[in-house]
C-alpha cells in the first residue's frame, strides 16, 4: 500500500494530497479559456456559458450544464441578455446574472424557472461585478454596480434588496470584495488599495488586519472560508495574510515570491484542522501557503478554476476533476511512512494475517499491550471514510473488522455505518452520477438533500434504492422521491391521461404519506385538467383536493370532496364560494343535491341570513320548516297586530304541512293574544304573552271568574286542570266561601284531597276539615292526618283492614298518648289476611307494580342518613 | 395537580401534557407581555389543562372576557384572542380590533380553539381586519382528560347540532380527538360501533388513518377496543334520574367542568376556627374528582349506600385521631405528626361529604322527589306507558318546572316506542296552555330527535328490548350490587349493557335487539404494525374506551366502573364522551326559546 502516500506532499506539519476524481467527459474544445463557469459546492453541477463576453447579437452563446465527471444534463442558446456571472443556489438552481442585474432562474436541466430584479437601481447603472454567496438563510447575491455601490440580496426565495452604504473614497472599481457572514447579517468587505472597510446595513467601517506587513501597498485579492470564519489576503507584494474574518486574529503570513495578480484564491482548509492553508491559483501554477515558509507547489497544464468545499478545493480543469486537501487525521496516522499509529499496526496485522504471518499476532500483541485495539478500529474506519478508492476503503474496514473480533463489547454503529454510508457515497461517486462527495461533506449536507439532489437529476431509482437502503422512513423517503417522480411525470406531455394517472397510481398504490393534490396541481399547471382531475381521486386527504378542484372550477366535485373529509369548515368554505360563483337559482340547486351542505347553510342562515333561510324553506316546500319560521318571526315583533300576522302564516303552511295539531294550537294562540288584548284594554291587567294558564290564574285572582270560565270553556281546558287552577287561584285568594262555593258546583274531577291538602298548606285546618268527609275511602286516611285526626284516620284504616295504612297511622301515633288507639290499630292489622295469599295475580303488570309498591315502603325507609357519621 | 389523571389504567396525564406543551409554544410565540381576551364559553374547558399560573409563567398580566366595543386598557404588549371559530365572536373581535387605540397600538393574535377556520379567517378578512393579525393559530383542544378514566370534548350543544341541525363539526372533532389519542397510546386495533354518528366518525377516523398513513407513530396500543355509542341508541337512560352519589349532586346541583357550586349554608359552621364571621354569601365551590380519596370512594356507589360509608370512614378517621394516645415514643409521635396533614384533609373531605349528603338526602326523601321516581320506574318496567298518565296531569296542573314534565313526557314515549296520537297531543296541549305557546319549537325539536313520537304501526319493541338485555332487575342490591342496576336502583342502562355484552359473550347474541335500536352496528379492525402486536399475560385485562357521542351520564359512568372492578369482567373502560350530561341539562339543550333572540 506504499502508493497511497505516493500523491502526498508536506507542508509544515501536516500532508496535501490531491486525489483525481474524475477524468472530465465533456469535450471541450478550449478547454475552460473564455468560459463563464460556475460549479456548485458538495460535488454539484457545473454550468458553463461560452464566449459570454461577445457583443455581437447574431453569435449566440452556448449555455451548457454538466455533472461533476463532465455528463451533459442540459445545453441551450443564451437569448436573453449578458451574463456577467453564473452561480448555484442551495437547492441546485442556476442563477445568471445579467448585465441590467436581472437574475434568471434555471433548473438543473435546463428549464427555465423564474427570473428576478435586484432593482433599479442596479439596472440603471449596470453591474460592474456579482457574488453568488450561501449563508445559513438560503442563497444570496451582492452585486457592484457601475455607480460602485453594492446592492445586497441575502435570500433568493424571499428578496429583501438592501442597498449597501457608499464606500469613502473609491474612484474606481475595488481592488477585491467578499461578502462574509457575521452576526446573523450579510455584509461586504471591501478592499480600496491598501484600506479595508467592512460594509453592513447602516456603515461603512474602515478595518485594519492585525499584523499585514507592512510592504504590501494593497490588497489583490481576498477570500473567505466555506464556513466565513477565516479571511486571506493577498498583497501586491505576493503575501498571503491569513486570519479570522472578524479581523481580530492573524494566523500566518506567508510570502509567495510571486507578484502577479492571481487567478483565484481558495481556503483549503479541513474541519478541525490545525493549521490554515490557502490556495492560490496563477496561469500554469497553483501553490498551496500554509503556516510555514514552505509552500506546495502544483503545475497546471490547463486552465483551471478551484471550487472551495468544506475540506478542500476541487479542481477543475479542461480535462481533469481534482480533489485537492490536508490529508485527514486519521488517514495521516495510518500510512505515513513508518507510522507506529495503532491504526497502522492493525491495518499491519491485517495485512500479515491474509499472508498467514505470525507476524500478525505480534502487531496485534503490540496494539493490545498499550489497549489501544478499539482506538485502532475507530482510526481504520474512521480513515475508510476519508478514502476514495473502493478497494482501500475495503483494506481498511477489513482491518477494522479482523480488528474488532479481539475486542469484546466495541459498539458496532460506527463501523456498520460507515460500510453503509461508503456504499452510497461510491453509488453516487460514479461517473454516470457524478456527485463526488467526500463522507464530511455527504454527513455535514445530510442524506435529505442528498436524495433531494438525486431527485433534481432524475435519478428517482437510485434514489429510492438508497432510501431503501438506507431504511429511510417511507414518509422521508421513498414516498417523497416518488411523489417527485410522479410530478416530473405528469409533465411528459406526449403520455395520454389514461396511461400517466394509471402508471403514478400503480407506482404510488402502497407508498405511504403521497401526497396526490400536489402532484395533481403539476398536472393542472400544465394544463391538464382532466388528468389533475383523475391524480386528485387517489388522494386520501380530502381537504387537500377542495383548494385545488376550485381553482379548477369543478366546484360540485369539490363539494362533495368537502363533504366527505368530514371537516364542516372546508364544506362552509366551498358553499361561500359557490355563494358568490353562481347566481342563487344554481346555488340553491346543487345545495338541494348535497343535503349535508344544505343543512350547514341553513344552519349558516340561521344566525346571518334569516331571509335566505325562508327562501331556502320555500324552495323545499317546507312547509313544517315555514310554519316554526314565522313563529319565530313572530316572537321578534312588538307590535300585536304583526304578530298575529305572523302567526297567521304559521297557521297557514302548517295547513299546507297538513299538520293539524300545530295549526290549531296556534289558532288558538292567536285567539289567545286577541282575547288577552280585549281584557287589557278593558280592564287593565298585564296579559299578552301569558300562557293559558297564567292568564287564567290572573283573572281569577283579580275575581273575573266569568272571563276565567269562558276560557275554559273556549279552549276546551281539562276539567282537572280548571279545577286545580281554580282551587289554588281561591286558596291563594283566601277565598274560602267561593272556595266553598265551588266545591259544591259539581263532582269534583280531582277529588277532594287536593282541597284539604290545599287548605292545610294555607295553614286554615278549620276550612280543611270541612272537605275530609267528601274525600273518596281510598284517600281518607291521608286527608284525615292532614287535618291532624289521628283517630279518624285510625277509624278510616280500619274499615279500609288495609295493612299499610294502618301501618301508616300507626307510625303517626305516638305510644304514651294514644295507647289505647296503638293497641286497636295492632289487633286491626292482626285481622288483615295476609298479602300474597288471598290475591291471586293474574298477569305480570299487577304483579310488578306490587313489586314497586314493596320497594316503595323499602325505599322510604333506606333514604333515612345515618347521622352518625358527623364528625 | 392533576393526580387525579395518573390513577387510571391509562396514564391520561400524557394526554394533559401534551395540551399544556401546545399551550405553552402558543404562548412564546407571542414575545412579551400579553392579555388574553377570553370567548367565556373556553374558561372552563381550559381550567381542566392549565391553572392561571401557568399562563402567568408565560407573562400573562391580564384576562378579559370577549365582547363589544373596546378591549380595556392594559399595558402589555400583545392581546391574544382565545376563542371558538364562531362568525358571531369574529364581529366582536372585529370591533375589538377596529377601536384600538391607534396612537398605542398592540400586537394581535389569534388562538382558534379546537381548530382554525377558513370561514372565521374570511369573515375577518372582510371586516378589513385579518391583517391586523401577528399570529393566527389553532389550538387542537378535542378530548380533554377530566378524570382518571374519563377523557369529555365539553362540547356543550353536540346531541342538539348532530341530531337536530344535522351539523356534525362535532362528531369531526370527536374523530380528530380520537387520532390525536391514536397518537399517543398506539393505533387501537378494534373498533366497534352502534348509530349513524358512531358509523360517520368511523369512516372519518378510517380516512383520516389512510392520510395520515405512513407517519404512524411505533407504540404499543394501550387501547384494545374502541366502541362507539350514539346517544340516540339510548334516548332513555339519560331521561332517569341517577342514583349514584355523583349522579345525584350533577342532578341537583349540576356538575359543570369538574366543579360543584353548593349552597352556602350547610358549609358555614366548619369555619369555626375563623371566629364569629357572617354567614358566607358565595357558594361554596367544590373541585370532584377522584384525587379525592372519599369521593373516589363513595362517587359510583348508590345513594342509600353513602351513608354506611360516610359513618364507616368517619369511625376510621376518629380511630386514626385515637392513635395519637398510644403514641409513646418519640418515634411514634413523629410519625403520627406526618399523617396530620392527610388526616387533616381527610377529615375536612369527610366533613363536606356529609353535608352534601345531608343536601341531598333532604331532597330524596322528599315525597315528590319518591314519586316522580315511582311514575319513571313504572314507565321502566312498561306499566301503563299507553295511557295518560296522572301524575304527569296533575304536576302540569301544579306547574311543575317545565323541564321535569318534559323529561316524563319522553320517557314515557321512548318507554312505549311513541305515544297514541291523542295521548301525544293531550300532553303536548297540556304543556303549551300551561307553560305557554311559544313551547311549540321545542316540542317539535323533541319529535325531530325522537324523543317524543307518535306510535306507528310497529309494534313497541321496548319490553323485547328490556327483557333481552335486562334492563329491568328486581333483586338490585344497592348496599353491594352484584349488577349494574344499582346505579338506577333497578334500571340497567341500555348503553352500558350493550357495552357489557359486547365484552361478553358478544354482540352477536343480540342481533335481534341491535336491529330494533337505531342506526346501523358494524365492527372495523385497523392494521397495527407488526411488532407491536400485544402479547396479553394470563390474566390481564383487556382495555376499552367507549365513545358516547351525545353525551355520557355520571350514573353510566358509574356502571362501566363497576364493570371495571368486577373481579371476572376481564375489561377496563375508559370513557370518552362529546360531554357530561343529566336529564336536565340535555332537555334544556334542546329547548328552544324564540323570545331570547329579541333584540
Amino acid at each position: 500500500m506504499a502508493f497511497v502516500t505516493a500523491n502526498w506532499n508536506p507542508l509544515g506539519e501536516s500532508f496535501y494530497r490531491k486525489i483525481e476524481l474524475y477524468e472530465m467527459g465533456w469535450n471541450l474544445k478550449d478547454g475552460l479559456r473564455d468560459c463563464l463557469v460556475a460549479a456548485a459546492p458538495y460535488g454539484g453541477p457545473i454550468a458553463l456559458l461560452k464566449a459570454h463576453n461577445r457583443r455581437s447579437p447574431s453569435a449566440r452563446p452556448q449555455l451548457e450544464i454538466f455533472s461533476s465527471s463532465g455528463l451533459p444534463l442540459a445545453s441551450f442558446p443564451w437569448k436573453s441578455g449578458m451574463v456577467k456571472q453564473l452561480g448555484w443556489t442551495v437547492s441546485d438552481d442556476l442563477l445568471c446574472v445579467q448585465e441590467d442585474g436581472t437574475v434568471l432562474v434555471y433548473d438543473l436541466l435546463g428549464g427555465f424557472k423564474r427570473h428576478f430584479s435586484m432593482g433599479n437601481e442596479v439596472s440603471q447603472s449596470q453591474v460592474l461585478e456579482t457574488k453568488i454567496f450561501h449563508s445559513p438563510y438560503g442563497t444570496g447575491v451582492a452585486i457592484l454596480t457601475g455607480a460602485l455601490r453594492f446592492t445586497l440580496a441575502t435570500n433568493i426565495d424571499d428578496i429583501k434588496l438592501r442597498r449597501l452604504p457608499e464606500v469613502p473614497g473609491l474612484q474606481g472599481a475595488p481592488s477585491c470584495w467578499a461578502v462574509l457572514t457575521q452576526d446573523r447579517q450579510s455584509k461586504v468587505l471591501v478592499a480600496s488599495g491598501p484600506h479595508l472597510f467592512i460594509l453592513d446595513n447602516t456603515a461603512c467601517t474602515p478595518v485594519t488586519p492585525p499584523g499585514l506587513s507592512p510592504q504590501a501597498s494593497s490588497i489583490v485579492h481576498m477570500c473567505v472560508s466555506f464556513s466565513y470564519k477565516y479571511l486571506a489576503l493577498l498583497t501586491d507584494s505576493g503575501h498571503v495574510w491569513m486570519g479570522t474574518s472578524n479581523l481580530k486574529e492573524k494566523l500566518s503570513e506567508v510570502d509567495t515570491k510571486i507578484k502577479g495578480s492571481p487567478k483565484q484564491m481558495a481556503w483549503c482548509r479541513r474541519p478541525k484542522s490545525q493549521q490554515p492553508s490557502a490556495v492560490v491559483m496563477w496561469d500554469g501554477l497553483l501553490l498551496v501557503v500554509g503556516e510555514c515558509k514552505e509552500t506546495i507547489q502544483y503545475h497546471l497544464e490547463d486552465d483551471s478554476i478551484l471550487v472551495p468545499e468544506l475540506d478542500g478545493v476541487r479542481i477543475i480543469s479542461g480535462t481533469h476533476h481534482e480533489l485537492l486537501q490536508e490529508v485527514p487525521g486519521a488517514c495521516e496516522e495510518i500510512f505515513k511512512i513508518a507510522s507506529m499509529a495503532p491504526g497502522a499496526l492493525l491495518l499491519e496485522a491485517h495485512k500479515e494475517y491474509e499472508k498467514e504471518s505470525q507476524k500478525a499476532d505480534e502487531y496485534l500483541r503490540e496494539i493490545k499491550e498499550q489497549s489501544l485495539l478499539s482506538e485502532a478500529v475507530r482510526q481504520c474506519v474512521e480513515a475508510a471514510g476519508h478514502e476514495h478508492e473502493p478497494e482501500t476503503q475495503k483494506t481498511l474496514l477489513r482491518a477494522a473488522s479482523f480488528g474488532k473480533c479481539f475486542l469484546s463489547n466495541f459498539p458496532p454503529e460506527q463501523f456498520v455505518s460507515m460500510c453503509k454510508d461508503l456504499r452510497v457515497l461510491n453509488a453516487v461517486r460514479d461517473y454516470t452520477v457524478g456527485i463526488p462527495l467526500s463522507h464530511t461533506q455527504f454527513k455535514q449536507m445530510t442524506l435529505q438533500v442528498l436524495i433531494d439532489r438525486l431527485v433534481y437529476r432524475k435519478l428517482y431509482l437510485l434514489a429510492i434504492e438508497v432510501c431503501r437502503y438506507l431504511k429511510t422512513p417511507e414518509y422521508q423517503g421513498v414516498s417523497r422521491v416518488l411523489k417527485h417522480w410522479a410530478c416530473y411525470k405528469v409533465q411528459q406531455k406526449e403520455e395520454s391521461d389514461e396511461v400517466i394517472a394509471k402508471a403514478v397510481s400503480v407506482k404510488l398504490a402502497d407508498a405511504a404519506g403521497i401526497s396526490y393534490s400536489e402532484i395533481a396541481t403539476k398536472a393542472y399547471e400544465s394544463g391538464r385538467t382532466e388528468l389533475a382531475i383523475k391524480l386528485l381521486e387517489f388522494e386520501p386527504r380530502s381537504g387537500e383536493q377542495v383548494p385545488l378542484l376550485l381553482k379548477m372550477k369543478k366546484s360540485p366535485l369539490a363539494l362533495s370532496k368537502a363533504i366527505e373529509s368530514g371537516d364542516t369548515d372546508l364544506v362552509y368554505t366551498v358553499v361561500m364560494y359557490l355563494k358568490n360563483e353562481l347566481n342563487r337559482g344554481d346555488f340553491f340547486m346543487m345545495l338541494r343535491n348535497q343535503p349535508v351542505a344544505l343543512s350547514l347553510y341553513k344552519q349558516f342562515c340561521k344566525h346571518q341570513e334569516q331571509e335566505t333561510l325562508k327562501d331556502l324553506f320555500n324552495q323545499d316546500d317546507d312547509h313544517e320548516e315555514l310554519g316554526n319560521f314565522y313563529v319565530k318571526a313572530s316572537y321578534k315583533e312588538q307590535r300585536l297586530e304583526a304578530r298575529i300576522a305572523h302567526l297567521q302564516s304559521a297557521v297557514d303552511e302548517y295547513y299546507k304541512a297538513k299538520n293539524e295539531f300545530s295549526a290549531k294550537t296556534t289558532e288558538d294562540e292567536m285567539r289567545l293574544l286577541r282575547f288577552q288584548r280585549k281584557l287589557e284594554e278593558e280592564k287593565d291587567e298585564q296579559l299578552v304573552g301569558f300562557s293559558l294558564q297564567d292568564t287564567m290564574t290572573t283573572l281569577l285572582s283579580v275575581g273575573l271568574h266569568k272571563h276565567a270560565e269562558q276560557l275554559y270553556k273556549d279552549f276546551r281546558m281539562p276539567d282537572k286542570r280548571f279545577w286545580w287552577l281554580k282551587l289554588k287561584a281561591l286558596a291563594e285568594k283566601e277565598d274560602w266561601e267561593e272556595l266553598e262555593k265551588f266545591s259544591k258546583s259539581k263532582k269534583s274531577p280531582i277529588g277532594y284531597l287536593p282541597f284539604v291538602e290545599v287548605c292545610i298548606k294555607h295553614h286554615n285546618k278549620c276550612e280543611a276539615r270541612k272537605y275530609v268527609a267528601k274525600v273518596s275511602p281510598e284517600q281518607k286516611v291521608k286527608a284525615h292526618l292532614a287535618v291532624g285526626d289521628v283517630e279518624g284516620a285510625a277509624e278510616a284504616a280500619i274499615e279500609r283492614r288495609n295493612e299499610s295504612e294502618i301501618s301508616t297511622v300507626l307510625s303517626r301515633c305516638s305510644a304514651t298518648t294514644d295507647h289505647l288507639l296503638v293497641e286497636r290499630l295492632n289487633r286491626a292489622k292482626a285481622t288483615v289476611p295476609k298479602k300474597g295469599s288471598s290475591i291471586t295475580f293474574t298477569d305480570g303488570t299487577l304483579q310488578s307494580r306490587r313489586l314497586l309498591q314493596e320497594q316503595r315502603s323499602e325505599r322510604k325507609r333506606g333514604y333515612k342518613l345515618k347521622r352518625s357519621c358527623r364528625p | 395537580m392533576a393526580s387525579h389523571l395518573f390513577c387510571g389504567r391509562v396514564n391520561l396525564n400524557i394526554l394533559r401534557e401534551a395540551a399544556r406543551k401546545d399551550l405553552r409554544e402558543f404562548l412564546d410565540k407571542c414575545s412579551g407581555s400579553k392579555a388574553i381576551v377570553w370567548d367565556e364559553y373556553l374558561t372552563g374547558p381550559f381550567g381542566l389543562i392549565a391553572q392561571y399560573s401557568l399562563l402567568k409563567e408565560h407573562e400573562v398580566e391580564k384576562m378579559f372576557t370577549l365582547k363589544g366595543g373596546r378591549i380595556p386598557s392594559a399595558a402589555v404588549k400583545n392581546i391574544v384572542f382565545f376563542v371558538r371559530p364562531r362568525l358571531e365572536l369574529m364581529d366582536i373581535i372585529a370591533e375589538n380590533v377596529a377601536s384600538e387605540d391607534k396612537l398605542h397600538p398592540r400586537d394581535f393574535h389569534i388562538l382558534f380553539v379546537p381548530r382554525r377556520s377558513l370561514l372565521c379567517e374570511q369573515r375577518l378578512k372582510e371586516k378589513g381586519v385579518l391583517n391586523s393579525f401577528t399570529n393566527i393559530d389553532e389550538y387542537i383542544l378535542d378530548l380533554i382528560p377530566y378524570d382518571g378514566d374519563l377523557l369529555s370534548m365539553e362540547s356543550e350543544s353536540s346531541f342538539r347540532e348532530c341530531y337536530l341541525e344535522s351539523d356534525q363539526t362535532s362528531l369531526y372533532h370527536a374523530a380528530k380527538g380520537l387520532m390525536t389519542l391514536q397518537a399517543l397510546y398506539g393505533t387501537i386495533p378494534q373498533i366497534f360501533g352502534k348509530g349513524e354518528c358512531a358509523r360517520h366518525v368511523a369512516n372519518m377516523m378510517l380516512r383520516m388513518k389512510r392520510e395520515f398513513a405512513g407517519s404512524h407513530t411505533q407504540i404499543l396500543p394501550v387501547f384494545d377496543t374502541l366502541l362507539l355509542l350514539d346517544r340516540n341508541v339510548d334516548l332513555l337512560t339519560p331521561l332517569a334520574t341517577q342514583l349514584t352519589y355523583e349522579g345525584l349532586i350533577d342532578e341537583i346541583f349540576s356538575i359543570t367542568n369538574g366543579y360543584v357550586k353548593l349552597p352556602p349554608e350547610k358549609f358555614a359552621q366548619k369555619k369555626q376556627g375563623e371566629g364569629g364571621k357572617d354567614l358566607p354569601t358565595e357558594p361554596k365551590k367544590l373541585q370532584l374528582n377522584s384525587a379525592e380519596e372519599l369521593y373516589a370512594e363513595i362517587r359510583d356507589k348508590n345513594f342509600n349506600a353513602v351513608g354506611a360509608a360516610l359513618s364507616k370512614k368517619a369511625k376510621v378517621i376518629s380511630a386514626a385521631f385515637e392513635e395519637r394516645h398510644n403514641a409513646k415514643t418519640v418515634g411514634e409521635i413523629k410519625q403520627f405528626v406526618s399523617q396530620l396533614p392527610h388526616m387533616q384533609a381527610a377529615r375536612s373531605s369527610l366533613a363536606n361529604h356529609t353535608s352534601i349528603a345531608e343536601l341531598i338526602k333532604d331532597i330524596t326523601t322528599s315525597e315528590d322527589f319518591f314519586d316522580s321516581l315511582t311514575v319513571e320506574q313504572e314507565f321502566m318496567t312498561g306499566v301503563d306507558t299507553d295511557k295518560v298518565s296522572t301524575y304527569i296531569e296533575d304536576c302540569v296542573a301544579q306547574k311543575d318546572p317545565l323541564i321535569k314534565i318534559l323529561r316524563l313526557v319522553c320517557m314515557q314515549s321512548v318507554c312505549n316506542n311513541g305515544l297514541k296520537q291523542k295521548v301525544l297531543d293531550f300532553y303536548k296541549r297540556e304543556i303549551l296552555q300551561t307553560y305557554g305557546y311559544k313551547h311549540i319549537l321545542t316540542l317539535k325539536n323533541l319529535e325531530k330527535v325522537g324523543l317524543l313520537k307518535p306510535q306507528s304501526t310497529m309494534r313497541n319493541n321496548y319490553p323485547t328490548i328490556r327483557k333481552t338485555l335486562k334492563l329491568w332487575m328486581e333483586d338490585t342490591n344497592e348496599q353491594n350490587p352484584n349488577d349494574i342496576s344499582y346505579v338506577y336502583s333497578g334500571y340497567a342502562p341500555l348503553s352500558v349493557r350493550l357495552t357489557q355484552v359486547l365484552a361478553r359473550p358478544g354482540w352477536r347474541s343480540i342481533e335481534e335487539v341491535l336491529k330494533m335500536l337505531p342506526g346501523p352496528h358494524f365492527e372495523e379492525r385497523q392494521q397495527v404494525p407488526t411488532g407491536l402486536h400485544k402479547k396479553r399475560q394470563p390474566g390481564e385485562n383487556r382495555t376499552t374506551l367507549v365513545f358516547f357521542l351525545g353525551g355520557v351520564t355520571y350514573a353510566e359512568i358509574a356502571a362501566l366502573r363497576f364493570l371495571s372492578n368486577m373481579e371476572d369482567s376481564g375489561t377496563e373502560y375508559i370513557i370518552a364522551t362529546t360531554k357530561l350530561i343529566n336529564g336536565t341539562s340535555w332537555i334544556k339543550s334542546l329547548m328552544d326559546s324564540p323570545e331570547e333572540n329579541l333584540p
